[in-house]
């Protein structure tokens, strides 16, 4: 039962050939076989989960169901969750129960969906290869020595697994792709705007975006379904017609054109990685797609843009976290301003410390222009970039990361070394692009390897589409790791 | 050396919004500690801000009123520094493109007319409150007031005085009270002002360093301060000594300013634009809408005053002080049909009444109505001016009409040429010495024949009428 996808959970739920709380026993039976194994959940609260079923399945017994009823799920331990410790993976928020919940887990409860519990991450969410967690790394469920990728790692490795059929995730510089990508599993960063911030633990309020990480493109878009939509409380939140991201998974991929940018397969490109790309395109060629070949000139520069702009907005983001109101506060202190450099040095973690300080740093008095500015200058190039390739294509497809996941360990010395395998992903967040990936094939090694599909504003539906297609004409979404 | 003085404010208008600038909050005063900071205000993880509209709407409302340039397009940026009463540790204002720049606003010196420029108005949330008191050693915070919605404002260097600098704030207070957007609450820090100063020698083109007096929530202490500061710059200076930018405080207590902080440890506020909020597009529509719901201003009422009721520049400004005053003066013009006596009733005894008590206008117990039975009864001669303030004095205490108080105390100006000259005539005859004296060219003597004429009179007796008699039966 827990090796089935949300669709398939959703029409057994329907048909009564499952309660939801069994359901849920089941996935908490199996977390609780492998989640030490894998340390891709942090917490688990039986009791809620059941009540949360029992109500669900009462639901369905009134006939007041909808799609997802009584489908379990894992929430990214960044989602505020009322009643649920949102510790966004830091020690500063290791006491922190949350008195209220973000949109997305209102929009999920609403629907009927059942919390099994909140995955690990990257501590708030700064990160490549989630080994950044306060509560240790998570491990890639296809390989007990790699690393899951970061940031949602805890959310793709709990999907992978089958801890659960399906978790929220965020994505500011790539982190549903690039996890999803590591693990073999499908995620979709939507269009910026299109699933509320509102109770989001912040890192970077320009680039962050929630989205969802299931088996497969179908599972994105019922999840989708559920956690996209206009939210008054978030500023940024598009005022759009809800949609329905399930409307063109079955349409034809006839004269599709997809663009391939000639940047993203030039050096660095690990071979394993470029050969199951080039399967993917072929496959889609099959399937009446016609590749053609596009230029992003500025991808390059996404890199020193976005380790400006996101450590510029996190450094002032997690300025709230300073022991007064709530979270980590340190013991011993003299004054004030002890107070503050305590609890921050003891709170948080080097990756997050290091941020700040880079943030702090790029939008000081006398560098604010030549760094923060010039970054927001070249956001505008790539945005253009993107702009003048849709021109061209309907979506763009590449890798999401230059190998298939690393060694843990392997680069937690050289912060920069793994900032550059965002390489693929960083441009979509900094453009505010929907973009997703999808399994596609495995390197010599075992590891997955996911293919990256970037669609223009608002083309989420048929981002899904040529997933979906691709996905019934493959099989990489259904292997599942044996552990 | 003669010294001259530069003055720049910035007033920060607490707008007298129901909710506060980024959330749903209240914003009512003296709730207790705490009970209307919701999770926004406390800077619970995940939470954003959302814009109050009506915040911009006044801020345009202003903008306006000093025929100012409204960006419609202006952007809120961070503002970052660490303290407790600060939950976010940044303050949410606008830096670059603020809403509302380039304005001006005339004030009235003495009788003379000055502009002085407004560079900027923007919009920013207010911070919490240290609670110093009440904690034995620790420090208490309150949010309720986090999250107010104020509307910085920030002059032009252009007063070369305290009396100006006086001017400038109670004009703007005026405006800002007048175009309905503050409650001009001081006692409550709805109106509170910075003050930079400096001087330099005569004929100096270029500034002296300033220092900026922080914080300052009246106009007396405004005053205080600003004459303090100015005289211990010119002692330091000619002294010899150098002046060092710095900010600091005035001490109620003492009458002093004192250094809170020099230049060099001045913060690196780290301003960038809100990723949180876009940008505030402003449309011309809403510019107009704004524009038709605004009242008559204050330079208009006036010119209007003076034209319409013959009243003077000087009498004109003060009756536009503000709102309530203008409408309770030109309600008495029009009901007494005397727009000129109301004038310096309103000027002169009624607001030396309120005065005294601390009072405004609204506060009158006078009516429009009652005040002006009394300004028909001055009038048409019925009341000398002592009588009238005779009446004036029983109108304040009582409800009754003018001419019911005229009738119960029987305080009717005599105007009947046989009752005065009657009176006149025993005057005459009883003071020999002061009729000897007049009729030898001393002028002063004949008021002392008048006094008692109206002592006579019980002083209801028509002075001028009084007056020409004497003079008529003396030569």
């Amino acid at each position: 039962m827990t090796q089935a996808t949300l669709k398939q959970l959703s029409q057994q739920l329907a048909a009564k050939e499952v309660s939801s709380v069994e359901l849920a026993s089941q996935y908490l039976d199996r977390i609780e076989a492998l989640n030490p194994r894998l340390n891709a959940i942090v917490t688990v609260d039986r009791e809620k989960t059941l009540i949360e079923a029992a109500a669900a399945d009462a639901r369905i017994a009134a006939g007041a169901a909808s799609a997802l009823t009584g489908v379990p799920l894992v929430h990214k331990d960044l989602f505020c969750q009322q009643g649920w410790k949102t510790g966004c993976g830091s020690k500063m928020l290791d006491n922190f129960v949350s008195p209220y919940s973000a949109h997305v887990v209102e929009q999920c409860a609403a629907a009927g969906m059942v919390t099994l519990g909140r995955a690990n991450m990257d501590e708030f969410a700064m990160g490549s290869s989630n080994e950044n967690s306060f509560h240790g790394a998570v491990k890639n469920p296809w390989d007990l020595n790699a690393i899951p990728g970061g940031s949602s790692g805890g959310s793709a490795a709990a999907v992978a697994a089958r801890l659960t059929p399906v978790a929220t995730a965020t994505d500011t510089g790539g982190s549903i792709r690039q996890p999803a990508s590591h693990c073999g599993v499908t995620g979709i960063k939507p269009t910026y705007g299109a699933v509320s911030r509102y109770g989001m633990v912040a890192f970077a309020s320009s680039l962050d975006q929630g989205g969802p990480i299931a088996q497969t493109a179908e599972d994105c878009a019922l999840m989708l379904n559920v956690m996209a939509g206009f939210d008054a409380r978030d500023s940024t939140s598009l005022e759009r017609a809800t949609e329905d991201y399930s409307r063109d998974l079955n349409r034809s991929l006839a004269g599709l054109k997809v663009g391939l940018p000639r940047e993203y397969f030039a050096a660095g490109l690990d071979a394993d990685v470029a050969r199951a790309v080039d399967n993917a395109v072929s496959e889609l060629k099959k399937l009446g797609a016609e590749a053609v070949e596009i230029s992003l000139p500025n991808t390059e520069l996404s890199i020193p843009a976005y380790y400006v702009i996101a450590p510029a907005e996190a450094s002032t983001n997690l300025s709230r976290y300073d022991g007064v109101r709530y979270g980590h506060r340190a013991n011993d202190y003299k004054d004030l301003v002890e107070m503050y450099e305590k609890t921050r040095a003891e709170g948080f973690g080097d990756e997050v410390k290091r941020r700040i300080m880079v943030g702090t740093y790029v939008l000081s008095h006398g560098y604010y222009d030549a760094y923060y500015i010039k970054a927001q200058k070249i956001r505008r190039l790539i945005a253009n970039d993107f702009k003048a390739a849709f021109g061209q294509c309907d979506v763009i497809l590449g890798p999401v990361a230059p190998t298939a996941a690393f060694d843990l360990g392997q680069m937690s010395s050289d912060p920069v070394q793994m900032y550059l395998s965002d390489v693929y992903t960083l441009s979509v967040n900094l453009a505010g692009l929907p973009g997703m990936s999808v399994p596609a094939g495995f390197a010599a090694n075992g590891r997955p390897i996911g293919l990256q599909i970037i669609g223009d504003y608002f083309a989420e539906a048929k981002m899904l589409n040529v997933a979906h297609q691709f996905q019934q004409a493959t099989d990489w979404h259904a292997k599942a790791p044996a552990l | 050396m003669k010294w001259e003085v530069v003055i720049g404010i910035e007033v920060h208008v607490q707008l007298n919004t129901v909710s506060k600038i980024f959330s749903g909050s209240s914003t009512a005063f003296g709730a207790e500690p705490n009970t209307q900071a919701s999770a926004v205000e406390l800077a619970l993880p995940g939470v954003l801000p959302v814009l109050n509209r009506a915040v911009v709407d006044k801020a345009i409302r202003l903008g306006l009123a000093l025929d100012a340039g409204i960006n419609q397009k202006n952007v809120f940026a961070r503002k970052n520094y660490f303290y407790p009463d600060l939950p976010k540790g940044y303050q949410i204002s606008q830096m670059e493109l603020p809403i509302v720049e380039h304005g001006r606003l005339k004030i009235l010196v003495g009788d003379q007319e000055k502009v002085i420029g407004v560079t900027r108005a923007h919009m920013e949330e207010d911070a919490g409150k240290s609670l110093h008191e009440d904690f034995q050693g620790l420090s208490g915070i309150d949010l309720n007031r986090a999250g107010t919605p104020l509307l910085e404002v920030v002059s032009e260097p252009d007063m070369r005085s305290v009396d100006e600098a006086l001017a400038y704030v109670k004009a703007l207070y005026s405006l800002v009270t007048w175009l309905g957007i503050c409650d001009g609450n001081m006692q409550e820090g709805s109106f509170r002002m910075d003050v930079n100063v400096s001087v330099r020698p005569e004929g100096q083109q270029a500034f002296g360093t300033r220092r900026e007096i922080k914080n300052l929530n009246s106009f007396r202490f405004l005053e205080q301060a600003a004459k303090y500061e100015i005289q211990w710059q010119i002692d330091t200076l000619e002294d010899g000594g150098k002046i060092q930018q710095a900010t600091v405080l005035f001490d109620p207590d003492t009458g002093e300013t004192r250094m809170m902080r020099s230049k060099e440890d001045a913060h690196d506020y780290r301003y960038f634009p809100d990723p949180d909020l876009l940008p505030v597009r402003i449309s011309d529509e809403q510019i107009a809408r704004i524009k038709g719901e605004m009242p008559e201003l204050p330079a208009a009422m006036q010119a209007r005053f003076i034209e319409s009721y013959g009243v003077s520049a000087y009498d004109a400004a003060l009756l536009t002080s503000s709102l309530k005053q203008a409408q309770y003066f030109e309600a008495a013009a029009k009901a007494s049909g005397h727009g000129k006596l109301a004038a310096n009733w309103i000027n002169g005894e009624i607001a030396a009444r309120l005065n005294r008590d601390g009072a405004d206008i609204a506060d009158c117990p006078i009516s429009v109505e009652r005040l002006s039975g009394l300004l028909v009864r001055i009038a048409d001669n019925t009341l000398s001016s002592k009588l009238a303030k005779q009446v004036f004095e029983a109108l304040w205490d009582s409800d009754l009409s003018a001419d019911a108080i005229i009738e119960r105390d029987g305080l009717k100006q005599v105007s009947d040429v046989g009752a005065i000259e009657k009176m006149v005539e025993e005057a005459i005859a009883a003071n020999p010495k002061a009729v000897e004296e007049f009729r030898a060219g001393k002028e002063k003597a004949l008021n002392a024949l008048a006094g008692q004429v109206m002592k006579a009179s019980k002083g209801k007796a028509n002075p001028a009428q009084v007056q020409d008699i004497l003079r008529q039966k003396l030569l």
